[in-house]
C-alpha cells in the first residue's frame, strides 16, 4: 500500500502537474475575483472566506480525472485488481494521494490567498481548520466521481455534474465555519458537523467507488 | 397471495404483457383525477384571504414537490431491487423515472417562483426549500447524464444504481446543511399527517385529487417508458447478437 | 494446485461468446489458446484473471496464486525501468528485481525512463514483471506482441524456467512460441450458439 501512495506522489513531481497546477489555479481564482467584484478591501473581506473555499473546490475539481484516468489508459488499473490489494484500499489510496497533492498545499497556501484577499484576521484559524477537514472529503468523494466517468472518453464534464452535487454540503459548513470566524462567532457546530461529513465520507465512500470500479473494468 | 409472485413481473415479456392491460385504465385515470382535480382547484374553490387567487397554483406545486421528491424515493428502491436481485426491469424502471422526476422538480420550482414572486416579492430567494430543490435537480441531471453517457446497459445500470444509493445520502445531508445555512421565507409544509397544520378542507379536497392525479399521471408516464426502454434494450440485443453472425 | 475451469461460459457486453469450457492448468504445464481474432479469448482471460464475472461455471485456483498480464503493460512512463519494477514488486510482497532484470536482458537499461524505451523494450519490461510478482500462474494476453525473434526465445525461456520451477501459464497467442510442451487449446468450438429469436427473457434475447 504504502508502495502506491509512493508511486503516486512520485509521478505527480515527475509530472509537474501535481502540485503546481492545482495551486497555479487557486491563484488564478484569487487573482480574478477582486477584476470581478471591485478592489474595495471591505468588500472582499466580506467574501474572502467563500471565494477561498470555491477556490479550493474548483482547482480540487481540475485534477479529478488525473486520479484514476492515467492508471486505466496503462492498463496498470487492471494489473493493480488482480494484485494482492483491495479494491477499496486502491481508491483510499489514490485519494490519499490526490489530497497530499492538492487539497494540502492548497490548505498551507490559503493563509497567503487570505492576505490578498484581505481576509480579517480572526477568520484565519477557522478557515484553515476547514479546509483542513473539509478538503480530504473532497479528494474522496473525487474519488468516487472519477470511478463512475473512468472508463468514458470525454468523462470530464460529467465528472464535474456528479461531483458538485455532492459537494454542496462540504461547501455550506466549511464556508460556513470560516465565515462564522470572520464575523467573530462561535463555530463549533459546523466544525463538528463538517468533521462528521469528513469522516463518514472516508469511512464509507470508498467501497462504493471500489464497487464501481471493479463495474468499469469488467 | 405469495409475496414471492410479485417477482414474475421482473420479467420484461411479463412485464410488457401486464402493462399491455394495466396501463390504458391508469392513463385514463389519471386524466380523469387530473381534470377533476384542477377543475375544482381553479374554479370551485374560495380564494384565500390573504393570498388572493395566487393561492390556486398550490394546486401544481405541492403534487409536483412531492413527486420530485418521492421519484427520487421510489428509484433508490428500484436501484436497490436492481443491486441485491439482477432485475433488469427494475433498473429500466429507474431510468424511465428519472426524466419525469426531474420535469417534476422543474415543475415545483417554477411554479415557486411564479408563486414566490406577488407573495415575497421576488422570484427566487435562497430559501431552504427551494435551495434543496435545485440541488434535487442537479442531482436528477447527473443521474441521467450517466445513464446516457454509458454504452453498455448492465454497467450502466450498476454505475447508476451506485450513484443513486451515494447521491441519496448526500442529497439528505445536502437538505440538512441548506436548513442550516439559510433560515427561509417558504411557509411550512402545506400537508402534514397532524391535522391542525393543514390547510382547510376546501382546499384539502381538491389537492387530494390532484395529488393522486399526478401519481396516476407518474405510474402511467414510468410504465410507458419502461416499456419503451425494455423494447430498445431488446433491439439493441438483438442488433448485437446479428452482428455476432 | 494450479488451475481448474469448468463449464465456463462468458460474455462480452452483455452478450456470450464462448460456453461450455473445462480445462485443468497442473503445476508446470503450459496451455496456448487458439482462435481467430475476436472469439472471446481476451474476454476468457479476463475472466480467469477474475476481472470480470463468469455467466456460469467455475473458475477455481488457490487464493492468490494467478497474475495477469493484459494488452497493456502498465509501464509508467516516468519512472525508470528498475522503479517500474520496484513498484510491482513492493506491491506482490517482493524485493528481489534482479532476477527479472536478467531474464530479459533489462540490465542497460534499468535506469532509463521506461517513457524512453522502444515498444519491444516496453513488452520486456512488462513480462518482466511476472517474475518479480512471485506468483505461480501466469494469465498471458498476446505476450509476444512487438518483440523480435531474439526476444520471443527470451520469454520462451522464462516461460520454460517458470514451468520447471512448479509454476504454470495460459497464453492466448497467434505466433509459435517455441513451446512444444505447451497443450493447445482451440476456442473456436467453444463459440456460443446465438439464443433462440422467440425466446424473450430476463436477458432480452
Amino acid at each position: 500500500m504504502i508502495a502506491l501512495l509512493i508511486r503516486d506522489l512520485r509521478l505527480a513531481i515527475r509530472a509537474g502537474g501535481g502540485f503546481g497546477l492545482g495551486l497555479a489555479f487557486f491563484l488564478i481564482v484569487v487573482t480574478l475575483v477582486p477584476f470581478a467584484v471591485g478592489p474595495q478591501s471591505d468588500l472582499l473581506a466580506r467574501i474572502a472566506a467563500g471565494i477561498l473555499w470555491l477556490g479550493a473546490l474548483l482547482s480540487c475539481l481540475l485534477s479529478l480525472d488525473r486520479i484514476l484516468a492515467l492508471d486505466w489508459e496503462d492498463g496498470s488499473l487492471d494489473l493493480l485488481a488482480t494484485a494482492p490489494l483491495p479494491m477499496e484500499a486502491i481508491v483510499s489510496i489514490k485519494a490519499l494521494a490526490h489530497w497530499l497533492t492538492t487539497g494540502l498545499p492548497l490548505v498551507l497556501a490559503a493563509p497567503v490567498f487570505g492576505l490578498l484577499l484581505s481576509l480579517p484576521e480572526a477568520g484565519y484559524k477557522p478557515l484553515i481548520i476547514s479546509l483542513l477537514l473539509g478538503t480530504p472529503a473532497l479528494s474522496v468523494i473525487g474519488t468516487f466521481g472519477a470511478a463512475l466517468t473512468v472508463g468514458l472518453k470525454r468523462g470530464g464534464l460529467l465528472l464535474s455534474l456528479l461531483v458538485l452535487p455532492l459537494y454542496v454540503p462540504i461547501l455550506i459548513f466549511g464556508a460556513e465555519m470560516a465565515r462564522r470566524g470572520v464575523d467573530g462567532l462561535d463555530y463549533t457546530t459546523p466544525l463538528l458537523m463538517l468533521a462528521g461529513i469528513t469522516c463518514g465520507t472516508i469511512a464509507l465512500l470508498p467501497f462504493a467507488s471500489a464497487a464501481v470500479l471493479k463495474v468499469n473494468l469488467r | 397471495m405469495n409475496l414471492n409472485a410479485l417477482w414474475a413481473y421482473a420479467n420484461p415479456k411479463k412485464f410488457i404483457q401486464t402493462t399491455d392491460k394495466v396501463l390504458p385504465w391508469v392513463s385514463v385515470l389519471a386524466v380523469v383525477s387530473l381534470v377533476v382535480g384542477l377543475i375544482w382547484g381553479f374554479f370551485f374553490t374560495p380564494e384565500d384571504y390573504r393570498q388572493g387567487s395566487t393561492v390556486k397554483i398550490i394546486y401544481l406545486h405541492v403534487p409536483s414537490a412531492l413527486m420530485a421528491i418521492n421519484v427520487w424515493l421510489m428509484m433508490l428502491v428500484t436501484s436497490l431491487v436492481w443491486i441485491v436481485r439482477r432485475h433488469h426491469v427494475s433498473a429500466l424502471a429507474a431510468r424511465a423515472a428519472a426524466p419525469v422526476g426531474a420535469v417534476m422538480t422543474l415543475i415545483a420550482l417554477a411554479t415557486g417562483a411564479i408563486w414566490g414572486q406577488p407573495m415575497w416579492g421576488t422570484w427566487w430567494a435562497w430559501d431552504p426549500r427551494l435551495t434543496s430543490f435545485l440541488i434535487l435537480f442537479l442531482f436528477y441531471l447527473g443521474y441521467m447524464a450517466l445513464w446516457e453517457a454509458i454504452e453498455n446497459d448492465d454497467t450502466a445500470a450498476d454505475l447508476t444504481s451506485i450513484l443513486c444509493l451515494v447521491g441519496s445520502v448526500f442529497a439528505l445531508l445536502s437538505r440538512y446543511a441548506v436548513n442550516f445555512w439559510n433560515q427561509g421565507l417558504h411557509q411550512g409544509a402545506s400537508l402534514s399527517l397532524d391535522k391542525e397544520e393543514n390547510v382547510a378542507d376546501v382546499f384539502w379536497y381538491p389537492l387530494l385529487v390532484c395529488i393522486a392525479g399526478f401519481v396516476l399521471l407518474f405510474i402511467a408516464l414510468v410504465l410507458l417508458r419502461t416499456r419503451t426502454e425494455i423494447r430498445a434494450r431488446r433491439m439493441r440485443a438483438l442488433l448485437a447478437r446479428e452482428r455476432m453472425g | 494446485m494450479g488451475l481448474n475451469v469448468s463449464d465456463l461460459t462468458i460474455a462480452r457486453g452483455g452478450i456470450k461468446v464462448l460456453e461450455g469450457i473445462s480445462f485443468a492448468l497442473e503445476p508446470g504445464c503450459a496451455i496456448v489458446l487458439r482462435g481467430p481474432n475476436g472469439i472471446g479469448k481476451t474476454t476468457l482471460l479476463r475472466t480467469v484473471a477474475g476481472l470480470q464475472p463468469p455467466v456460469s461455471g467455475r473458475v477455481e485456483a488457490a487464493p492468490e496464486s494467478l497474475v495477469y498480464a493484459g494488452h497493456s503493460d502498465g509501464i509508467k512512463a516516468t519512472l525508470s525501468v528498475a522503479e517500474n519494477l520496484e513498484f510491482w514488486a513492493q506491491v506482490f510482497g517482493n524485493s528481489d528485481i534482479y532476477v527479472a532484470i536478467e531474464a530479459f536482458q533489462l540490465d542497460r537499461l534499468t535506469t532509463r525512463p521506461a517513457g524512453g524505451l522502444s515498444a519491444g523494450q516496453k513488452r520486456r519490461l512488462g513480462l518482466a514483471r511476472l517474475l518479480v510478482t512471485g506468483r505461480p500462474v501466469w494469465v498471458l494476453d498476446e505476450p509476444t506482441v512487438s518483440l523480435d525473434a531474439e526476444a520471443v526465445a527470451m520469454f520462451a525461456e522464462a516461460v520454460r524456467r517458470h514451468l520447471r520451477g512448479g509454476g504454470s501459464a495460459l497464453i492466448a497467442t497467434h505466433i509459435d512460441l517455441g513451446l512444444p510442451e505447451a497443450e493447445v487449446l482451440e476456442v473456436g468450438p467453444y463459440r456460443a450458439k446465438p439464443a433462440e429469436a422467440d425466446d424473450f427473457d430476463e436477458a432480452f434475447l
